[in-house]
């Protein structure tokens, strides 16, 4: 069937939008061919898609962006833990505010360099991931980063990496148009924990690919940058073995639109993915969490966590999809999608859904948008709490269960502290 | 201290009065108790006087020290020395006790425009406090009131109050649900907060919490009026013989 002018005239939009990548041969090559011929067989996204529905993608597609506006942090998130820094500049890898590419139990390669170079793991997981995760839904601003990807790093881990590695993105230039790609395997045994700050660029679209092998571990934790006109969509693609652990955890803070995919499939016994986000949108905000979880394998454990605040007219979107194959039998898989509405002009749109094949699982999801609890707001205030910081005293403890799926109560902590200080400028 | 002058409330939602006049006047230094039937209005009464929404006054006045405290918001009445221990304690997932205390105290000192407490002595504050009404640290940290049994929600209500010192403390049945020792504790908590200026209103179905607290004065509360007015021994004759023969006797 011919896809409608619209939708391959938007596919070539978004190509032309960005130069073509230097390096065209070997894997890299390779990849971004089949990627160009994927995203102009399933076109741009478009508002009548079911799958954008909830969120008009076309601030990601017109040609021109909206000037950003720039907002910095005088203490940037995770800027007391011992980690490997790695900057990008408007989407562009910064190597003098860059720590060294050296950390023990880690190989770590700037995308740009290692496309020249035959690493045999990265072909099997560049472009190789986002692929995998077309089907049954379309990504196409995932194909779109992985034709022209040039940005980007490429880490294995062989142990148990004992600093982060902290990827910073810095935006300076406000109208930038940034893509980056990452790819990642955590091998047998190995662990890895990668965190993400900052606003990166007007709009921005990064993929994460992250194979985690047998028995390893992986950790991921994202603060958002708020800068408030920024435009972000982002995919993290995750195919975990056997016995792995996934831990994801996302908080978004301002941004007129952001789109975040997580793409998980179970393809080994006996591991475990949570994938968790926390966002608070004030006015002109559109917060889309897209997850998909695919059970392709026996006594898998999955756990969705999203909670979103909203007031003066935000937007929040959920769609999450649980998937469990005929064979995925003692499947534990769980979702919950939570919206808390300050005012009644802003919304939370929310499409759980479960498709169950195998017959001895445990599923279970659940939805609710409600306001905040008057009961608990009078008990706070008749003690002398002021009533705007009750009402941040609620939100806070709203999203922390999402905060709670972090693994590590440090970065936990910090993630706390930067929605307290949010929430604080707020109030004035 | 607290002066409540023909006090009438319906409620916001449906055309229901439930206070229909209420006269009462708590001096500085005193404890009153109020007792009365089910349904009667003494919670409502506790609830207009600390600002819960959903009353409408429709007639009458309250003031805390010469102080219409019913246009103030439940955080001003707060700081101007109101304090409710609940009768139902609300929990509250997610906000940690200490933070929650803490948050109140310097909530309250900042609008009286006194120095805030940091943390240090903020938990020693609260150690000594608790320390003396036997709730232990595991259960300060834990959230507000969540998974407390009945007794340790109505203990930590007058940890709250020892902590935030007010002028006016109304208690609305602290004593229900607690054992014997836990009543003891509390009406030691009580008894070592009373002062020349500090008063007590005691909302208590029975007898017993008003022999470890000696009050002033004790009130009937019926159909939303106080309808008798008397000293400690009102609350044996009610104890002994119930509500019939003196509602029969005002009627
Ligand atoms: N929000 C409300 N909606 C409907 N009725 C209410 C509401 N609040 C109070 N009432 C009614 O007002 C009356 C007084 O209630 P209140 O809780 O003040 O009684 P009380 O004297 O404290 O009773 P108890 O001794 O059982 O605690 C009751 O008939 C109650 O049902
Ligand atoms: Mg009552």
């Amino acid at each position: 069937m011919a896809l409608p002018a619209q939708k391959t005239d938007g596919a070539d939009l978004l190509l032309a939008r960005h130069p073509s990548p230097s390096v065209t041969t070997g894997w890299a090559g390779e990849a971004q061919t089949y990627a160009r011929a994927r995203l102009q067989s399933m076109g741009a996204p478009q508002r009548r898609d079911e799958y954008w529905k909830f969120t008009n993608p076309a601030l990601l597609i017109d040609p021109e962006t909206r000037a950003a506006v720039l907002e910095t942090d005088k203490v940037p998130v995770f800027d007391a833990v011992d980690r490997l820094k790695m900057v990008f500049v408007d989407g562009k890898f910064s190597a003098e505010l860059s720590d060294d590419l050296s950390l023990e139990g880690v190989e770590i390669e700037h995308l740009s360099d290692a496309m020249s170079k035959d690493i045999h793991w990265v072909r099997e997981v560049f472009g190789v991931l986002e692929a995998r995760g077309q089907t049954p839904v379309a990504r196409p601003m995932a194909a779109l980063n992985t034709a022209v990807a040039q940005d980007g790093l490429v880490i294995r881990a062989t142990a148990e990496v004992s600093r982060p590695i902290s990827m910073i993105y810095i935006h300076q230039d406000d109208s930038s148009d940034a893509v980056i790609h990452h790819a990642i395997r955590v091998e047998e045994g190995a662990s890895l924990t990668i965190l993400e700050n900052g606003p990166a660029a007007a709009r921005f679209n990064k993929v994460m690919e992250i194979e985690v092998a047998d028995r390893a571990a992986f950790n991921h934790v994202r603060a958002q940058g708020r800068d408030h006109e920024r435009k972000a969509t982002t995919h993290m693609f995750a195919v975990l073995g056997e016995e792995s652990q996934l831990k994801s955890f996302t908080l978004t803070v301002n941004g007129v639109l952001t789109r975040n995919e997580a793409v998980i499939e179970f393809k080994g016994d006996n591991a475990s993915a949570h994938v968790a986000g926390a966002a608070a949108g004030d006015g002109d905000f559109h917060h889309d969490d897209t997850v998909f979880v695919t059970h392709d394998a026996v006594n898998c454990e999955s756990r969705q966590v999203f909670k979103k605040v909203l007031r003066n007219g935000a937007t929040g979107v959920f769609q999450g999809k649980i998937l469990v194959k005929a064979d995925a039998q003692k499947t534990d898989g769980y979702q919950i999608s939570q919206g808390l509405l300050l005012d009644d002009d802003s919304q939370f749109l929310a499409k759980p859904e479960l498709e169950i094949y195998a017959d001895d699982v445990a599923c279970s999801h659940g939805s609710t948008c409600g306001a905040v609890d008057e009961t608990a707001l009078f008990y706070l205030t008749s003690r002398g709490v002021p009533r705007s910081e009750a009402q941040d005293m609620l939100v806070l403890a709203f999203l922390d269960e999402a905060i709670q799926e972090i693994e590590d109560d440090a970065l936990a902590d910090d993630i706390r502290a930067r929605l307290q200080a949010w929430m604080a400028r707020r109030r004035g | 201290m607290l002066e409540i002058k023909n006090l009438h409330v319906s409620l916001e939602e449906e055309e229901k009065q439930i206070l229909k006049g209420v006269d009462l006047t708590v001096g500085a230094g005193q404890v009153h108790a109020i007792m009365g039937p089910n349904g009667s209005g003494k919670s409502t009464l506790s609830y207009v006087l600390s600002g819960r929404d959903g009353y409408d006054v429709t007639e009458g006045s309250a003031t805390l020290l010469g102080e219409d405290i019913l246009e103030m918001e439940p955080e001003e009445r707060a700081a101007a020395g109101l304090f409710l221990a609940f009768q139902y304690p609300v929990e509250i997932p997610g906000v940690g006790n200490m933070t929650f205390l803490r948050t109140a105290l310097n909530g309250q000192r900042k609008a009286r425009g006194e120095e805030e407490l940091n943390a240090a002595e903020f938990l020693k504050l609260v150690r000594e406090k608790a320390k003396a009404l036997k709730i232990d640290a595991d259960m300060l940290k834990r959230p507000v009131n969540v998974g407390f049994s009945g007794g340790e929600k109505k203990r930590n209500e007058i940890l709250q109050m020892s902590v935030l010192e007010p002028k006016m403390c109304i208690m609305d049945e602290t004593d229900s649900g607690l054992d014997v020792d836990a009543m003891k504790l509390v009406a030691d908590g009580v008894n070592a907060l009373r002062d020349a200026g500090r008063s007590f209103l005691v909302i208590t179905h029975y007898q017993r919490l008003l022999d470890h607290i000696q009050p002033d004065v004790v009130h009937i509360m019926a159909d939303g009026r106080i309808v008798k007015s008397g000293g400690p021994d009102l609350a044996l004759e009610v104890e002994n013989n119930g509500y019939a023969d003196i509602l029969s006797e005002v009627a």
